[in-house]
C-alpha cells in the first residue's frame, strides 16, 4: 500500500514532460547537474534518463527526463517511452508522483494542448513556462496567475538555461512536495480538436501581449532557406568545416607529435635498451600516440557539429535535404540522425528512434555507418597526410588535403544515399512518412554548454585511447615478442613473431587489395574501433624500426613504405568497412534482429573489399 | 467558390485555414491520422498561414508561418489543409 505522506515516502519521482524542443533536458540538467544532450531541434532526447534533485529543504528526489511528445498518441519509439512512463505502463519505470510539464512560452497555444491532455491522467502537475527570456525579447507577455487559475495547476516561469532563474520553480517544487496531493482517477481525454479549442481559449485569456515572431529567425531563414543561397551556404558550411579541420589542426598536431617524439627520446636516454623500454616506446607511445595526435582535428569537428546543433541549423539542413532524401525514399528528418553520425554512428543510430515507420528506421540504421564518423578521422588524416601533397588549390583558397577529406565525406554520403535507394526498392519498400517539423528559433550557442559537451567528447576519445587503444598496443607488442628471429633471418623480428605470422596469414585475403602484412595485422584490433588500427600500425612499425634510427612519425614511415595504390585502397576500405564492434552491438539492440545486423556487416565488408580492390587496380592502371 | 488547399499557395501568399481534408491526399495509408498530426503541431481552423519558404527542387517542401511559429511540411501534406483567401 502506497503511503502518500511525504515524510514517510522517500522515493518521490518527478517526470519532465512536454512537447519536443521546449527545454526539458536543459531544465533537467540545471536541476540535477547532469549533462544530458541538449540541442536546438526537436527529437534530441530519445530515451528516459534519471537524476537526483535535492530540494531546498534537503529532500532528495528522482527526476526523469523524457523524450518530447506532441500528445499521448505515440507514433515513434521515443514517444512511446514517454507515454508508457507517464501513464504508468512502462515495464521497469513506475509511474511518477508528479509531472513537471514544460511549455514554450513563445508558443503557448500549442503547448497548452498537451498540458490539458496530461491533466486527464490525474497526476499532480506543475507547469513551467520555459523560454521566458525569449518570450520577453519578442514582447510576448503571459500572466502566470491567470493561467494557473484557468488550468488549476501551479504555474511558474523559467529560463532553463540559466540556473539562477529557477528559484521560482524550486520553491514551487518544495511547496508542492510538502503537500503532495495523491494521484486521482485518470479520465479519458477529449479529442485533439476539443483540447485545442480549450487550449486556444485559455492561452488567449492568459496572454497579455501577443508579441511578434522572432525577427532574427525570420531574417536568417530568408537567407538560409533561400532556394539558391540556402543550398550554397549548406555546402559551403560543410566544405568549410573540413577545410578548417585541416587548417586549424596542423599546428597543434605538430606540437603533440613533437611532444611524443621528445618523450620517446627522453625514455631512450634514461632507460637501458631492454624490453621495458621497447614496451614503453614501441608499444605504448607509438600506439597510443599515433591516435592522440588526431585529437585537435576531432575537437574542431565536434565544435562545428555542436554549433550546428545548438543554433537550430540542423532543422534547416533537414529542410534543404528533404527532397534529396525523398528521392531515395526517406524523409528530411532522417538527415538529422545521419548528420549526427558524423560525430559517431552510435548516437546517430539511437536518434533513428524518432523515425516513425519501422522500415524507414531500418533503412536509416543500415546507412548510418556509411556517414564518416570521427573515428575515421585518424585513419583518413594519417593517410591523406602521408600521400596527398598539401598544395593550395583554386587560387590558393583551399588546401588539397582538406579537399580530399571533404571528398571522402561526400563519397560516404553519396554511397549512403545509393544504398538507401536500393534498400527502399527491395527490402524496405513502403509509402513515405510525413515530413512535419517545427523549425525552431535560432539561438546563440551557450558557451558553457558548448565547452561541457566538447569536454564530454574529448573525454570519450581520451578514455578510448587510455583503454582499448592502449590494450591493443600492449597486446600487439606482446604478440610481437615471440618467437624470436631465427639465425640468419633477414626480416625484422616482428616478421617472425606470432603477430607477424598472423599478419602474413591474413595477407592472403588482403593481398589483392595491395595490403601488406603490417596492414593486415592492424585490421584485427581495428575491429574494436577504427582508430585502434592506427594505434596498431604505430606499434607494428615502431617495432620494425632500426635500432640506431631516430624515431619517425607513423606518417613518414607510411610515406616511404606504402605505394599509392595501397594507401588509396586502405582509404577505400575504411569508407565502407564496419570496423566498430560498438556500432554493431548498437545495431543489434536497436533493430532487435541478428538478421539485420548480419546483413549490415556483410554488405559493408563486401562493399569495402570491392571498393578497395577497384581503387587499387584503378590506381595501378593510372600510374602505369 | 472553388476549394483551395495550402498546397496551392506560392511563396509569400497568405490564407486562412478553413478545415482539414485528409482524403484529398493521394495515399490512404499516409492520410490516416494526418489531421491529428496537423492539429498537434499547431494547425487549426481560423488561423492565418503564410508560405515563407519553398524548397529548392519543385518548390517542395514548404515552410509556413502559423501563429508565432514556423512549420516545415511537404506539399503532399499541405494538400490536406483547406484554406480560403484573405484574413479571418
Ligand atoms: N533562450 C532560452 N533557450 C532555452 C531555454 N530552455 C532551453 N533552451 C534551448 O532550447 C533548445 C532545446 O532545449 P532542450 O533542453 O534540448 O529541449 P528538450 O525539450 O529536451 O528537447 P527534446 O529532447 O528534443 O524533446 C536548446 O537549444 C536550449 O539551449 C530557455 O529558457 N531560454
Ligand atoms: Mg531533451
Amino acid at each position: 500500500m502506497a503511503n502518500n505522506s511525504p515524510d514517510i515516502k522517500q522515493d518521490i519521482k518527478i517526470a519532465l514532460v512536454g512537447s519536443p524542443n521546449c527545454g526539458k533536458s536543459s531544465l533537467f540538467n540545471s536541476l540535477t547537474g547532469s549533462r544530458q544532450k541538449v540541442a536546438n531541434y526537436p527529437g534530441v532526447t530519445v530515451e528516459r534518463r534519471s537524476g537526483k534533485y535535492t530540494t531546498a529543504d534537503g529532500k532528495v528526489i528522482t527526476l526523469i527526463d523524457l523524450p518530447g511528445i506532441y500528445s499521448l498518441k505515440d507514433r515513434t519509439l521515443d514517444e512511446r517511452v514517454s507515454r508508457q512512463v507517464i501513464t504508468g505502463t512502462h515495464v521497469s519505470e513506475s509511474q511518477p508522483d508528479l509531472l513537471l510539464c514544460v511549455a514554450d512560452s513563445t508558443n503557448l497555444r500549442v503547448h497548452l494542448r498537451l498540458v490539458l491532455e496530461l491533466k486527464h491522467l490525474g497526476l499532480p502537475i506543475i507547469l513551467a513556462l520555459n523560454m521566458h527570456d525569449m518570450a520577453q525579447r519578442d514582447d510576448i507577455r503571459i500572466d502566470p496567475e491567470i493561467l494557473s487559475k484557468e488550468l488549476g495547476v501551479p504555474v511558474v516561469t523559467t529560463i532553463a538555461v540559466r540556473r539562477g532563474s529557477l528559484d521560482n520553480l524550486k520553491s514551487q517544487l518544495s511547496r508542492t512536495l510538502n503537500d503532495l496531493p495523491p494521484k486521482q482517477e485518470s479520465m479519458p481525454a477529449p479529442t485533439t480538436r476539443e483540447l485545442q479549442q480549450q487550449a486556444r481559449d485559455i492561452a488567449a485569456r492568459a496572454t497579455l501581449s501577443e508579441g511578434s515572431q522572432h525577427k532574427i529567425t525570420r531574417q536568417l531563414d530568408r537567407l538560409l532557406l533561400h532556394p539558391v543561397f540556402g543550398i550554397l551556404i549548406f555546402f559551403i558550411t560543410l566544405f568549410g568545416m573540413f577545410q578548417l579541420v585541416y587548417f586549424w589542426a596542423a599546428a597543434p598536431m605538430d606540437l603533440i607529435e613533437g611532444g611524443f617524439t621528445l618523450l620517446q627520446g627522453v625514455i631512450s636516454d634514461i632507460l637501458p635498451d631492454n624490453w621495458f623500454r621497447s614496451l614503453l616506446n614501441d608499444g605504448i607511445i607509438a600506439g597510443v600516440g599515433s591516435v592522440l595526435v588526431f585529437l585537435p582535428q576531432i575537437i574542431i569537428l565536434f565544435t562545428f557539429i555542436l554549433i550546428l546543433e545548438s543554433t537550430g541549423y540542423m532543422a534547416r539542413a533537414a529542410f534543404i535535404m528533404d527532397r534529396t532524401m525523398a528521392m531515395v525514399g526517406l524523409n528530411g528528418r532522417a538527415f538529422i540522425p545521419l548528420m549526427s553520425s558524423f560525430a559517431c554512428a552510435i548516437p546517430g543510430i539511437m536518434a533513428t528512434r524518432t523515425i516513425e515507420h519501422h522500415r524507414d528506421r531500418i533503412t536509416t540504421i543500415m546507412i548510418a555507418p556509411l556517414m564518416t564518423c570521427s573515428a575515421r578521422i585518424p585513419v583518413y588524416a594519417l593517410l591523406i597526410g602521408a600521400v596527398v601533397p598539401n598544395k593550395p588549390i583554386i587560387f590558393g583558397l583551399f588546401g588539397l588535403q582538406g579537399m580530399v577529406l571533404f571528398g571522402l565525406y561526400l563519397i560516404g554520403i553519396v554511397s549512403a544515399l545509393i544504398v538507401a535507394m536500393v534498400l527502399k526498392m527491395t527490402l524496405t519498400k513502403g509509402v513515405a512518412q510525413p515530413f512535419l517539423m517545427e523549425l525552431p528559433k535560432y539561438q546563440l550557442p551557450v558557451f558553457r554548454h558548448l565547452m561541457i559537451n566538447l569536454w564530454e567528447r574529448v573525454k570519450t576519445f581520451l578514455r578510448r585511447a587510455g583503454t582499448i587503444i592502449l590494450y591493443a598496443a600492449i597486446g600487439l607488442w606482446l604478440l610481437a615478442q615471440y618467437p624470436k628471429k631465427p639465425i640468419g633471418g633477414l626480416e625484422p623480428d616482428i616478421f617472425y613473431s606470432y603477430a607477424g605470422i598472423m599478419g602474413r596469414a591474413l595477407q592472403h585475403i588482403f593481398a589483392p587489395l595491395g595490403f601488406n602484412w603490417e596492414m593486415s595485422i592492424a585490421l584485427i584490433p581495428g575491429m574494436a574501433a577504427r582508430e585502434v588500427a592506427i594505434g596498431a600500425l604505430g606499434t607494428v612499425y615502431a617495432l620494425q624500426g632500426n635500432e640506431g634510427q631516430v624515431e619517425q612519425s607513423l606518417r613518414t614511415i607510411i610515406q616511404s613504405s606504402w605505394s599509392l595504390p595501397t594507401a588509396f585502397a586502405f582509404l577505400a576500405w575504411y569508407i565502407f568497412a564496419p570496423q566498430c564492434l560498438a556500432t554493431l552491438a548498437t545495431v543489434r539492440r536497436e533493430t532487435n534482429s541478428w538478421g539485420w545486423t548480419a546483413f549490415m556487416t556483410g554488405y559493408l565488408f563486401a562493399l569495402a573489399y570491392l571498393a578497395a580492390l577497384a581503387v587499387n587496380k584503378a590506381t595501378i592502371a593510372l600510374l602505369a | 467558390m472553388t476549394i483551395r488547399y495550402l498546397s496551392d499557395l506560392k511563396k509569400g501568399e497568405e490564407a486562412t485555414i478553413l478545415g482539414f481534408d485528409p482524403k484529398s491526399c493521394k495515399d490512404i495509408d499516409f492520410a490516416r491520422d494526418l489531421e491529428d498530426r496537423l492539429l498537434e503541431i499547431g494547425f487549426e481552423e481560423g488561423l492565418n498561414v503564410k508560405i515563407l519558404h519553398e524548397g529548392p527542387i519543385s518548390r517542395d517542401p514548404i515552410a509556413v508561418r502559423i501563429g508565432q511559429m514556423t512549420v516545415a511540411l511537404r506539399r503532399m501534406e499541405a494538400a490536406a489543409v483547406r484554406i480560403y483567401d484573405g484574413k479571418p
